[in-house]
């Protein structure tokens, strides 16, 4: 395994609807920042990779477009996923092991403002069964947060608790969305929205974007401080019909953690893209995050969920605790699909 | 009944999503313009070229274009075309038409447009062309004030006034 | 930019239309057929003998192929539920209903459809619901209305 590390990181403030920026000039800033941050020019990239969605922009091949942040001239090595950053990220890692790069530019962008996006969501479903009855991406994680909560595999108190810490965490993070004091009694005590999920137990809906850097080997210390090594790598998914997995845990996210060698105990940092309360805590338990480690110092996707780019702002929050010295070790989680389907991990530490 | 219609082989499951664009702002403030009815281009600060209907980056250095902007004619030179013979329902043009590629004098990016007022077979790259703008009470801040372009009987440019362009 | 130079951005509506027809296969077409014309559901036995029901060509453990077709439902009981208290336009009710996963007897897997039973109070987990067919069946999964709980 080559040695990789993230080397920049940054991220366009989350909003509700940003009204006034197409995404290519919402991504430009960001794109700029980690250019200046990591020293590297345009054109010295040997590789760039992002993540976006059509069906959020609302046109086919949006991404094309969002190449025109970057500056694709002279002709660039270029690829993309239909999927969050954080699997472009990892398409990047692995062009680097394969030795077809030594550095790359990754970002992740949408404006899911744009459409109405629970109901935009049911086009990640089975288009015979399921899209047609046409179920959001809301109800489909009520569906989840039930089970757990009539199993007592997750508790309301803790559904609570993982929102109050999104906030409280939010207050020092400028990108987040939702921020503040609240108190877990009055989040219980609020009506549901769909039941049994309440409003503050689902994240918000974002506009935004975020960007980084990869570079091998020692030449990162040229790029960065305190470069973030990535220690380990790995996505796993489960099939994605509800009915065929238990959604009370989340397996995949297990096996990622363990296949990128986690050794949860040893943890300064996890980051952890739980888009709706419940499966924040089930993301901890599937890792087995234990109380010395600070989880979602950022707020995480619950104080801010730009789609496509919230998996790799968790990967980018981690690598900054990293490169700011307050963490050793780090984890960074990205999730996709419906109710965790499809889960990635990164670990990363500072030497 | 169920022999005659026979199994299931193909479901329909169509989809119809509403969305509310913003333009931004290198769009914006190119509509704003063709509700004035000028067409405005935004320069690309590292080399100088001038990008009409801007997305707000110079794709070839992504780096912002703007915010000034720079007015280009709505005369310009054909560069490029097609005939269309194939009809879709969503043209607002009959087939066959020639849809065709713009350079704007003092534009370095092309504009997709449809040539009218002029005859299939005469169509070639080089031909001057302009706009031609609905009546000025009907303009709004949309690309549809202009219908189409047409030839303006100028003298073709030479090849090497738009070769760099092509 | 800095924000003082913005300008007020343009917006207009934009409708995305796609006409997708998609081919069933020969398992999903058993299924798509049964109920069009008999009104039945159907689920597909797998490798360990269970039945899946909605049915796919392969078992999702052992990926396996699988075409052996069982009857179940339409009875069934109710395993989760999420209250929809305002429902969209495109959603299978107009009123308050609930998505649900119901495991229809027969089946070991649970369905996601719709079960319409008015008020959030009249659901529960364990609950017995029964399938709705439309009138007028065409062979899609809108061929089952919806749910509703069994007399």
């Amino acid at each position: 395994m080559r040695d990789v590390a993230i080397v920049a990181f940054a991220q366009s403030p989350s909003v509700r609807s940003d009204t006034q920026r197409n995404e290519v000039e919402i991504l430009m800033p960001v794109v700029a920042e980690v250019r200046e941050a990591s020293g590297i020019p345009k054109g010295e990239f040997d590789f760039i990779c992002s993540g976006s969605s059509d069906y959020l922009a609302g046109q086919s091949f949006a991404f094309v477009a969002g190449l025109d942040a970057v500056g694709a001239w002279p002709p660039v090595s270029e690829s993309h996923v239909e999927m969050d950053g954080a699997w472009a990220l990892y398409e990047a890692w692995v062009k680097i092991q394969m030795g077809y790069a030594d550095s790359a530019l990754v970002y992740g962008f949408s404006k899911c403002s744009l459409g109405d996006l629970p109901e935009v969501m049911a086009m990640q479903l089975d288009p015979y069964y399921q899209t047609p009855l046409w179920p959001d991406a809301v109800s489909m994680a009520a569906l989840q947060a039930r089970q757990c909560l009539e199993t007592g595999a997750v508790t309301a108190e803790q559904m609570a608790d993982a929102v109050v810490r999104s906030r409280a965490n939010a207050k020092s993070n400028p990108n987040a969305q939702l921020s503040g004091d609240v108190d877990r009694e009055k989040l219980l005590a609020e009506p549901t929205f769909v039941s049994p999920l309440h409003k503050h137990d689902c994240s918000p809906i974002s506009d935004g974007a975020a960007a980084m850097v990869l570079v091998a080997g020692e030449k990162a210390r040229q790029h960065c401080e305190r470069p973030a090594w990535i220690t380990g790598f790995a996505h796993i998914m489960e099939p994605m019909d509800l009915g065929v997995r238990p959604l009370t845990e989340s397996r995949s996210t297990a096996e990622a953690a363990r296949r990128a060698g986690v050794d949860a105990a040893k943890l300064d940092v996890a980051e952890l893209h739980g888009p709706f309360s419940h499966q924040e805590i089930l993301l901890e338990q599937a890792i087995g995050i234990g109380s010395s480690t600070d989880v979602n110092p950022s707020g995480g996707a619950l104080a801010a969920n730009p789609m496509m780019a919230a998996g790799l702002i968790r990967l980018g929050e981690a690598a900054a605790r990293i490169h700011d010295g307050s963490a050793a070790t780090a984890l960074g989680h990205a999730t996709s699909g419906p109710c965790l389907q499809q889960n990635l991990v990164c670990a990363m530490e500072g030497r | 009944m169920a022999d005659e219609k026979g199994p299931v082989e193909i479901v329909q499951t169509p989809v119809e999503l509403d969305y509310t664009y913003t333009a931004g702002q290198a769009a914006t403030r190119f509509l704003k313009g063709v509700e004035q009815g000028k067409f405005l281009g935004q320069r690309c600060p590292v080399d100088g070229l001038v990008y009409v209907a801007s997305r707000g980056s110079s794709p070839k250095h992504g780096v912002p274009t703007g915010p000034d902007t720079v007015e280009v004619s709505d005369k310009g030179t054909l560069i490029s075309f097609s005939i269309v013979r194939i009809p879709s329902a969503n043209l607002s043009v009959e087939p066959p038409f020639a849809a065709i590629s713009v350079l704007l004098d003092g534009a370095d990016s092309h504009l997709m447009h449809v040539l009218d007022e002029c005859p299939l077979e005469e169509v070639r790259m080089g031909m001057r062309v302009e706009a031609v703008w609905l009546p000025k009470d009907q303009w709004t801040a949309s690309m549809q004030n202009v219908t189409h372009f047409r030839p303006t009987g100028e003298p073709d440019a030479p090849f090497d006034s738009y070769k760099d362009h092509l | 930019m800095s924000e003082a130079q913005l300008v007020e951005a343009l917006t207009a509506p934009h409708k995305l239309q796609y006409t997708y027809k998609r081919s069933v296969g020969p398992v999903m077409g058993r299924f798509f057929t049964a109920l069009r014309d008999e009104g039945k559901i159907l689920g597909v036995r797998r490798e360990d003998g269970s039945v899946m029901c909605p049915p796919k060509e392969y078992d999702p453990d052992t990926a396996a192929a699988i075409s052996e077709m069982v009857e179940v439902g339409p009875g069934g009981e109710v395993v989760s539920w999420a209250w929809v208290s305002e429902p969209r336009a495109k959603q299978p009710c107009d009123r308050p209903f609930a998505y649900a996963l119901i495991k229809l007897d027969g089946a070991d897997t649970p369905l996601l459809h719709a079960i319409d039973c008015g008020r959030e109070d009249a659901i529960r987990t364990g609950m017995r619901v029964t399938a709705k067919l439309a009138d007028e069946r065409v062979g899609h999964i809108t061929d089952i209305r919806c749910f509703e709980p069994e007399a």
